[in-house]
């Protein structure tokens, strides 16, 4: 089979700034009756000094070209319900299905308040409340809040309990450190940091999984908790994990499950099983719902029973036949959002839960591990590529390559590697995460990829190489088949030309 | 069931064999070895299904229609407001190629949702009279903390100043953001009969350790600010930044934050073409001047415009990544990553329909119809509507002489309306009351159905 050929659609598409023709308009929102214009004037009514004086220069676009301009924007874009694979490591990219979207635009989900009286709303409720009992499930945790709206939301959050659960004990002035291997997902120390946390760094040993000797040392009356993936970003199963969660526990400190890397193992093995106390769950990627180009995404939060009592308000109770929210939490960390999360997605990840079931949450699971390590088997031998840290134990749902055989043979670089893979239509991985990985390329082809994708991925990949040993020219000018090639990034962060909006645009021509 | 399921293209068993036989396994088993037998899970995951796709169309759909059907849109705001979506926007936000798409790492195949982004920007900004506006944070709350945040970072103070009358579910997100740091928060008086932020007070609680003086306009309660120029100069004059925060609907017809002043503009971009699904997702603002002390600590995603290096054609990228958790870690601005990308896609598209024409008269017709329903609930007997003598835009609170604004409530159920917030939990002060919204998507007929509801609930 050969690989397809592609060529990004590319309209050319202005500005919608430059689409502007005065007097023209999009939409129409209604009046005011009659009968209430003549009872109520706008001008009198609002104080001078506060009115607009100068209208807000937006464009003035008729409806067809407002929605040529976002579909033809759309369509220089790249989704995986449209594209291919969409292999980037750690997003989990899986397919989206459409009865979830038919369903998260309900009228009877998009158009109720949050405020509405709770015996309005108990559709919505119920399924929130199943949704946590299936999330409790998967994770093997007592408790959880739906609250936070994305994965780092829900990892701040995770440490605001870890810190609370400190605090309460009169302990928190002293236990002041997060350990966080060198090989976590950013947010990790990110999240930790502001939740006003020190944060010590382990180095994982030659097969990818924590140094124990390491975290022996560092582990102490300082600790407050470890944040740990697992699978780890190297897409490998760090077996220790019992041990680690024992040296944590009799410092004194908390487990942190950063939920990213959950897709490898529902209903195989739980983090809270493994001995983590507090774990978050990406629900756009394991559960499947849409990442909208950068959001919404959901973060829940789970934990176990000693930690319950910190996690924010309102929780989701269910009395005498009723759903109700709850407030009165005296403990709880308070609020993470202003209402109860991105219920939207929730509803998506619920019709997801309930369409696999048990035993479908088991089979995604493991397929997605096959796939990554059938990636993993007919690639490791590429001429360039390697397969640092443990290559003989098996991936989980990702793998990581290193192209820094090729890169010092050739030039060519896990970039270049991936903007070839562009020009085939295929999206790339993730490219130089985890940082202990030199040249790394992070694939994670998910569950949903048939093999036919996989083999086009491989296919592409291969071919890249050897070209790169060949004519190494010809694959350092990808990409040429998507809208644009190579981008200036340097002058987009330049102070001197640093453009973040139409308004500054228009400046910038004008000097 | 042996039927391979619809979502998972591998799971015919000759195609999992042939995967296993290259991969050199026997068993998908054989590919968890390293997790210890001990931890693996045996039993069987208590969760419902599997069910086929009209399966859970069905379930779905009746536990969401246990849901009450109201006569008109609840009569709800404080943060979240029902507002129409235009056709075109849900539509745009379909699509699949914007959908399904993730953050664009990869610019060269992402120019689409790069640009729709950068034109979020942009329109917010010229919204709010600004020249930096980032990708979104996750709701007006999120985005008051990290706005707090921002400031103490950028004058090292630990204090921010609040209205007495400020959304108490903004400040207790703002007070989850700031405890880390140990920011105090310190609340600023109002007028009891106006509402409008005490003045004097302001100018004795700032002081040199302000970090920051922040406004709600309209208020929580609905009445717009006066003096939003002279707060900004007290704060100013202590070198505390001056933080507002707005409804953007409003902004079609009262003065922007950059005009009077704003250092930096937060808010809840939901009506600008997101449902609101029980409140998420949402869309929080943040906007800053071009200062480029400022935009190196903004936190969150920034789309840049640039342009190829080949052919000096114009392109889009995230740009400041450097700032940024994948970049930074533990020193990032933010630990945000995904934000709510998709929300601001739909806020470019509303407000592209709307223009600057259709947004004045959307907030005329708001302030209206809000302005009817005062004069109409304000003639019942023992009902004031508003409590605060000062202009309100699409909110505003009631007071009830007699009963209880919950019991009230629950009899306006009984006539298919959901009546305004009782307030009494938040503001005691404010007695039985209740914060009511009445934007375009109730009608003069809805109004004069709440009317006679409420009249027969406040006798």
């Amino acid at each position: 089979m050969t690989v397809r050929k592609f060529r990004q659609a590319d309209w050319d598409e202005p500005l919608i700034f430059e689409l502007s023709h005065k007097g023209r308009y999009g939409f129409h929102p209604p009046e005011a009756e009659e009968e209430i214009r003549d009872e109520v004037n706008v001008e009198w009514l609002i104080p001078q000094g506060i009115a607009r004086e100068t209208p807000p220069g937006l464009p003035e676009v008729s409806e067809v070209e407002v929605l040529r301009h976002f579909i033809h924007l759309s369509q220089m874009n790249y989704g995986v319900n449209s594209g291919l694979i969409y292999p980037l490591g750690s997003c989990t990219m899986k397919y989206n299905p459409i009865i979830n979207e038919v369903l998260a635009s309900h009228p009877d989900l998009i158009g109720a308040h949050p405020d509405q009286d709770s015996s309005t709303v108990q559709g919505i409720l119920e399924f929130l409340y199943k949704l946590k009992q299936g999330y409790l499930a998967v994770t093997g945790m007592d408790d959880a809040t739906l609250q936070p709206a994305a994965g780092a939301h829900g990892e701040w959050t995770g440490i605001m309990l870890i810190r609370a659960y400190h605090q309460d004990r009169g302990d928190l002035a002293k236990r002041t450190e997060i350990i966080i291997p060198d090989s976590a997902h950013g947010t990790n120390p990110a999240s930790a940091a502001m939740g006003g946390f020190k944060i010590v760094e382990v180095p994982s040993g030659p097969d990818g999984c924590i140094n124990l000797e390491a975290l022996r040392a560092v582990v102490g009356p300082q600790t407050a908790g470890l944040m740990l993936t697992n699978p780890n970003t190297l897409g490998i199963f760090d077996h220790q994990i019992a041990e680690i969660a024992d040296i944590v526990h009799e410092a004194g400190g908390l487990m942190y499950y950063d939920g990213a890397n959950l897709n490898a193992i529902m209903g195989k093995c739980r983090p809270g099983d493994m001995g983590f106390d507090v774990v978050h769950v990406n629900l756009h990627k394991t559960f499947s719902t849409p990442h909208g180009g950068g959001g919404p995404g959901s973060g829940p939060v789970g934990c176990k029973a000693i930690l319950a009592k910190y996690l924010p308000v309102p929780d989701i109770v269910f009395k005498e036949g009723k759903y109700t929210l709850e407030y009165n939490k005296p403990m709880s960390i308070g609020k993470v959002h202003g209402y109860y999360g991105n219920v939207n997605v929730m509803l998506k990840a619920y019709a997801y839960m309930i369409t696999m079931g048990p035993e479908g949450l088991r089979e995604a699971s493991e397929l997605s591990v096959l796939n990554a390590n059938y990636i993993a088997r007919k690639l490791k031998d590429t001429k360039g590529l390697s397969l640092p840290f443990a290559p003989e134990k098996p991936r989980m749902h990702e793998v990581v390559l290193s192209a820094q055989k090729l890169s010092e043979d050739t030039k060519v670089r896990a970039l270049n590697v991936a903007k070839n893979l562009l020009d085939h239509g295929l999206h790339a991985p993730t490219i130089y995460f985890p940082q202990i990985v030199p040249e790394a390329l992070m694939v994670e082809p998910t569950e949903t990829e048939p093999i036919e994708v996989l083999n086009d991925f491989i296919e592409v990949v291969k071919k890249t190489c050897e070209m790169a040993y060949t004519n190494p020219q010809e694959v350092l000018k990808a990409p040429v088949n998507t809208v644009v090639g190579k981008i200036d990034e340097a002058k987009a962060a330049h102070p001197k030309t640093i453009c973040l909006s139409w308004r500054r645009l228009c400046q910038l021509i004008a000097e | 069931m042996s039927r391979a399921h619809p979502y998972l293209p591998n799971s015919v068993p000759e195609i999992k064999e042939k995967m296993m036989d290259d991969i050199g396994v026997e068993s998908i088993d054989d590919l968890y070895v390293n997790i210890p037998e001990k931890l693996r899970f045996k039993g069987e995951l208590q969760v419902p299904g599997p069910y086929t796709e009209q399966e859970v169309k069905r379930i779905v759909s009746d536990t969401l229609e246990r849901n009450m059907h109201l006569k008109c849109p609840p009569f709800l705001g404080g943060g979240v407001w029902p507002h129409y979506v235009p056709s075109v926007v849900d539509e745009v936000v379909h699509r699949a190629e914007f959908l399904t798409s993730y953050t664009p790492y990869q610019p060269e195949i992402s120019q689409g949702i790069l640009q729709s982004i950068f034109e979020y920007q942009s329109l917010v900004c010229e919204l709010v009279e600004m020249a930096v506006a980032n990708a979104s944070m996750y709701d007006w709350s999120s985005a008051l903390g990290e706005a707090a945040l921002l400031a103490s970072r950028l004058n090292h103070r630990e204090t921010i100043l609040v209205p007495t009358h400020i959304s108490p579910s903004r400040l207790a997100v703002l007070k989850t953001y700031t405890s880390p740091v140990g920011m105090n928060i310190v609340k600023i008086n109002i007028d009891s009969e106006t509402g409008m932020i005490d003045l004097e007070d302001l100018k004795e609680k700032v002081k040199d350790n302000t970090s920051a003086v922040y406004i709600e306009t309209p208020s929580y309660l609905g009445f717009a600010e006066d003096n939003v120029e002279a707060i900004g100069e007290i704060a100013h004059e202590k070198k505390a930044l001056y933080i507002a925060g707005v409804d953007p609907i409003s902004l079609g017809i009262l003065r922007a934050p950059g005009s009077y002043g704003a250092d930096v503009v937060v808010g809840e971009g939901q009506p600008l073409g997101n449902h609101m699904s029980f409140g998420g997702p949402l869309l929080g603002i943040f906007a800053c001047n071009h200062d480029n002390a400022i935009i190196r600590q903004m936190p969150g995603r920034i789309i840049g415009v640039t342009e190829t290096i080949a052919d000096k054609r114009r392109a889009f990228v995230m740009t400041l990544q450097t700032r940024e958790q994948h970049i930074r870690r533990e020193k990032a601005t933010s630990n945000i990553c995904s934000n709510e990308a998709l929300c601001s896609v739909a806020g470019a598209a509303y407000l592209s329909l709307l223009g600057p024409n259709g947004l004045r008269d959307l907030a005329e017709t708001c302030t209206s119809r809000a302005h009817y329903a005062i004069r109409r609930i304000n003639d019942l007997d023992g009902v004031k509507a508003p409590i605060y003598n000062s202009y309100h835009f699409k909110e505003f609170t009631v007071r009830y002489a007699n009963g209880r604004a919950a019991d009230i409530n629950k009899v306006l159920l009984t006539h298919g309306y959901q009546g305004g917030k009782p307030l009494k939990g938040e503001f005691p002060e404010l007695g039985e009351s209740a914060l009511y919204c009445v934007t375009e998507m109730h009608t003069k007929k809805d109004i004069d159905g709440l009317v006679t509801a409420l009249k027969e609930a406040t006798q």
